[in-house]
């Protein structure tokens, strides 16, 4: 594997985690403010629904926590079934897309 | 004081097996000594290694009751808890015999990492200046005091997990020429160590950092080449 990929996989996974470090914390606040006075579910989706601003938060968020996600689970497959090589790699974009479309999916399925 | 230690050493290789010994303990006694009363007075066939016994030459490297130590001067009173040892050679490399690894894979990975000093100007025969207060040469400082006794590879997770990892030791040894103002090879040396088998590995569990015997924060080190290679990357040069 080359030096430069690896490099880059290492600052995508630093980099992603600070922006999840960000946007966990807004996420998780925020459901503690919103049902604080007794919100309920379907009033939550009323305000989410169409809201540009909440779509391309949780857009970003899927997009982060997919590309952290994929290059941590191969680095534990490396490590602890020592999985090596392209089949590898493969399987790590296959968890990138996957993740990143049940995200969006989601995403897309609460504020458009 | 007229006590006796037992002694527990590991004999054969890596499908060996533990064998007691009675130690007569002493005052001052070291690891090594225990092991070398052993070798001499109770069993001759009894292999391990040592040269200098004050610290120097990194050979006597071994696992001390669970915990990799250079046992020349790891005092008993500080580690042989209700007069107990245990004694096996040290985790992560092949067992030769008894107490004796192979340490060919460790200085291998040394070499990987283009652990050597590549003369940026070779045909200078004046000595070069470099000022001590230098943020480079404090750099250098801090991690040139290695001995090379496997310890820190002994030790840590990473080398456990991941065979190809180059281990702490190796890249504390290019951390210390990517900071030296006379060396030549500063990017093809940070490529060698860039990658999943050499710093970005590093899960900073800091085992090195623990146990290095010289009190060299390995951890540190390959901390240093992260920036480096992150610097080097982000400029294209890697």
């Amino acid at each position: 594997m080359s030096a430069r990929l690896e490099t880059r996989l290492w600052v995508a996974q630093r980099a992603s985690a600070a922006v999840l470090a960000v946007l966990v914390a807004v996420h998780l606040v925020t459901i503690v403010y919103a049902v604080r006075g007794g919100l309920s579910a379907a009033e939550i989706l009323a305000r989410l629904d169409g809201h540009a601003g909440w779509f391309l938060f949780y857009a970003a968020f899927s997009l982060a926590a997919a590309a952290h996600g994929a290059i941590g689970l191969r680095v534990v497959a490396q490590e602890w079934l020592g999985w090596r090589g392209r089949s590898l790699d493969v399987a790590a974009v296959v968890v990138a897309l996957l993740l990143a479309a049940l995200g969006l999916r989601a995403t897309w399925a609460l504020t458009v | 004081m007229e006590q006796s230690l037992s002694v527990s050493v590991w004999r054969g290789d890596a499908r060996g097996a533990f064998r007691e010994y009675r130690v007569p303990r002493r005052e001052n006694q070291t690891v090594l000594d225990v092991v070398t009363w052993i070798q001499r007075r109770l069993d001759s066939s009894l292999a391990y290694r040592f040269a200098c016994r004050v610290g120097m030459c990194g050979s006597c490297a071994m696992t001390v009751n669970g915990v990799a130590r250079w046992t020349c001067r790891t005092h008993v009173s500080r580690v042989a808890a209700g007069g107990r040892l245990e004694l096996a050679p040290l985790a992560n490399l092949p067992v030769i015999r008894d107490l004796v690894c192979d340490l060919e894979p460790f200085f291998e990975k040394w070499q990987r990492a283009r652990g050597r000093f590549e003369p940026a100007a070779p045909e200078r025969t004046e000595f070069a200046v470099v000022a001590p207060q230098t943020p480079e040469r404090r750099a250098v400082d801090a991690g040139i005091e290695c001995i090379g006794c496997a310890v820190c590879y002994a030790s840590c997770d990473v080398v456990a997990w991941n065979p190809e990892y180059l281990g702490p030791a190796a890249l504390n040894r290019a951390w210390t020429l990517v900071n030296d103002v006379r060396d030549g090879a500063h990017g093809a040396r940070l490529a060698a160590v860039a990658g999943g088998a050499g710093c970005h590995a590093c899960h900073t569990h800091m085992s090195c950092t623990e146990y290095c015997p010289k009190g060299i924060a390995p951890t540190a080190a390959i901390a240093g080449l992260k920036r480096l290679t992150l610097r080097a990357w982000w400029r294209g040069e890697l």
